[in-house]
């Protein structure tokens, strides 16, 4: 589903250059729920810009589903995004003014499907995350848990092939956390691809095969026996 | 492209600061009624000095004798000598594009002595000796009766037309006026009709005082034989009687044995260049008023402009956000100028009706007070609207372009860093 090879990318300040990305090879199979470790400072959410075309690498190769991804005009960029990912983040980044169903129903949008349409399809996925009741309320009557579900409902929407997920579970209590790993691997279970960025071991063991990320190389790569969220909940 | 999602979210992000949004939108408003009010109030000047000018034929000129300045074929200068009848014909055959030749003559003139008698009343008034269509050159509305006519020229029929100024002297009120005789320098005249004058000029009250009686028996009457006092010409409406003139003058000319450069023993005035002045101060008047206006205007779209981009900085992350899940930057581009355009349209209607109002106002105002001397009626038409939408339109393009720009050059990564 993802390849990656030899991905290089650096930053310039001022007058420097920082290397942060220095030579990534990578594959990930359709339906595996990986997660990317590394202290801060690693690379891994300039890794996921990268993969979620947020952000463009200097130099190497990125295949995502047989589509190589390379020289994006911006508008090909929004194309492909809307197409293949989906993103989550850590601080949900939902539009404020617009109610959880709006949210939800925003990448259908973009995808040009009807206003009906749209909003049956963003409801149906609102209740997939249990928030149907919800779907009228903004953002900010929200609380943290379900602003990430609605964000994943967001990212649910546009059917992508695969789930980009930036610390989903960094500005939530362990409670709420383990909830919406749960979701995350409920969604995976059904056969979604999903990439989590994350520093937390525990959430990291949620997943089924963690990658170490340090000063710009993996340095470790390794399927694990994932531990279901369920329990915590 | 104009799908009500779109329109939604613009009405939102607008609402959103709405104290912000109104302080925004005053700036052009006040800009565009400044533009209405100003040529508003041209057009009312213009009204006023075109009333005075009346319904005058403007293509017109008038042409009278002097003496001689030059010597010429044998004659002397100092030489005075007289327009004659056959110089009308003479006139229409050599010079095209001419719509009315009329010569005139006249007799009594301004504070003259008594000359005109009726029963025991005496008044001093200009008496003309004309064609019918003087009518056209110089109007007036016939009241009663009727003007002077062909069959009256050809029969030297001793009638007259009297003003209204006339007839409210020489006659008591209710008095049978048609049909009855006046006695000009003794000799009398039928009065067949009354007019009246629409011009609004300094001698507006002298202009009611007039008579005219046909051509042909005011020269037999006052023995004028067959010289003309003086002509009034009138050009078609597509050529200028400016352009005309030197030739009509230069017939004269020749046919009076005056020097070809004797440039004073013909007198004229030439109406149209008089009014192509005035209407150039009325072009003058207008450009001001847009200059200004527009000016006032840049100052409003600068604000719009302005705001856009704030709306842009406090967005950041929602384009971020945005882009993350797929819209493309034209779309985004799109969403900020229709914002701008939105809200300059609105802006500018708002100020279009308050200009309207102050308009309808001054309107009200000064029918209630009656006449002002040279404002007449202010007024902005349909096109001065329509024109002012689109420089709006314009505007909000031009305001939106720099916001809509900054916006797409935000990669959506550092979008969504900007907490």
């Amino acid at each position: 589903m993802i390849e990656i090879k030899d991905l290089h990318k650096s930053y310039k300040m001022g007058s420097n250059s920082l290397h942060v990305l220095k030579g990534i090879n990578f594959t990930a199979e359709a339906g595996e729920l990986v997660a990317i470790m590394g202290s801060s400072g690693s690379g891994k959410s300039t890794l996921l810009n990268i993969l979620g075309m947020l952000d463009g690498a200097d130099s190497g190769e990125y295949i995502l589903d047989g589509v190589p991804i390379k020289d994006l005009t911006e508008t090909k960029a929004a194309q492909y995004r809307n197409k293949f990912l989906g993103f989550i983040f850590q601080s949900f980044n939902l539009i404020n003014y617009k109610s959880a169903l709006e949210n939800v129903a925003l990448p259908l949008y973009y995808q040009k499907v009807g206003r009906k349409e749209r909003q049956v399809k963003a409801l149906s996925y609102l209740e997939r995350v249990g928030l149907k009741e919800w779907a009228t309320h903004l953002p900010s009557e929200l609380s943290g848990g379900q602003k990430q579900r609605v964000a994943i409902a967001r990212a649910m929407a546009a059917e992508p092939k695969v789930l980009l997920a930036d610390e989903p579970t960094g500005a939530l209590d362990s409670t709420t956390s383990y909830e919406v790993m749960d979701l995350i691997q409920k969604i995976n279970d059904e056969g979604n691809t999903i990439l989590v960025v994350t520093h937390e071991e525990d959430i990291a063991h949620m997943c089924k095969r963690i990658v170490h990320l340090k000063d710009g190389v993996i340095v470790e790569d390794k399927k694990i026996k994932q531990v279901r969220a369920e329990q915590y909940v | 492209m104009f799908n009500s999602d779109r329109w939604r979210e613009i009405l939102e992000v607008l609402t959103s600061n709405v104290g912000r949004t109104i302080l925004t939108a005053f700036g052009v408003c006040w800009g565009i009624f400044i533009l209405i009010v100003l040529l508003a109030a041209g057009k009312g000047f213009e009204n006023g000095i075109r009333q005075d000018f009346g319904d005058i034929a403007t293509n017109t000129m008038f042409m009278w004798t002097r003496s001689t300045t030059k010597a010429y074929e044998g004659l002397p200068k100092g030489r005075s000598f007289e327009f004659k009848v056959n110089d009308v014909q003479a006139i229409k055959d050599n010079v095209p594009n001419l719509r009315f030749i009329s010569p005139r003559n006249q007799l009594g003139g301004f504070r003259g002595g008594g000359n005109v008698i009726r029963g025991i009343r005496v008044g001093a008034y200009n008496v003309y000796g004309d064609y019918p269509e003087i009518i056209n050159q110089d109007p007036m509305t016939v009241t009663s009766g009727r003007f002077l006519n062909h069959n009256d020229i050809n029969e030297k029929r001793k009638v007259a037309v009297i003003g209204q100024g006339v007839k409210s002297e020489l006659y008591d009120k209710g008095e049978e006026v048609l049909g009855s005789y006046i006695k000009i320098s003794g000799v009398n005249f039928m009065v067949i009709g009354t007019y009246k004058k629409n011009n609004n000029d300094g001698d507006g009250e002298e202009a009611q005082k007039e008579i005219f009686v046909p051509f042909t028996s005011f020269s037999q009457a006052f023995n004028r034989g067959e010289d003309v006092g003086w002509m009034a010409i009138t050009a078609h409406d597509g050529s200028s009687i400016s352009q005309l003139k030197e030739n009509i003058i230069g017939v004269m000319r020749e046919r009076h044995k005056i020097h070809p450069e004797d440039n004073r023993a013909i007198g004229y005035f030439d109406l149209y260049e008089q009014f192509n002045r005035v209407e150039s101060l009325f072009v003058g008047l207008k450009a001001i008023a847009y200059i200004v206006g527009i000016m006032v205007l840049l100052s409003g779209i600068i604000g719009v402009s302005n705001i856009m981009l704030i709306v842009v900085k406090e967005r950041t992350k929602e384009i971020g956000i945005r882009r993350a899940l797929g819209e493309q930057p034209w779309s985004i581009k799109l969403q900020i100028l229709m914002e701008s355009i939105f809200l300059t349209i609105i802006s500018g209607m708002t100020g279009i009706i308050f200009g309207s109002l102050v308009i309808y106002g001054i309107n009200s105002l000064l029918d209630s007070v009656g006449p002002v001397d040279m404002f007449i009626n202010p007024s902005v038409s349909v096109g001065v609207v329509s024109g002012a939408l689109v420089i709006l339109i314009i505007s909000g393009l031009l305001a939106g372009f720099i916001p809509a720009n900054s916006a797409i050059k935000v990669r959506p990564i550092e979008a969504l860093r900007n907490e």
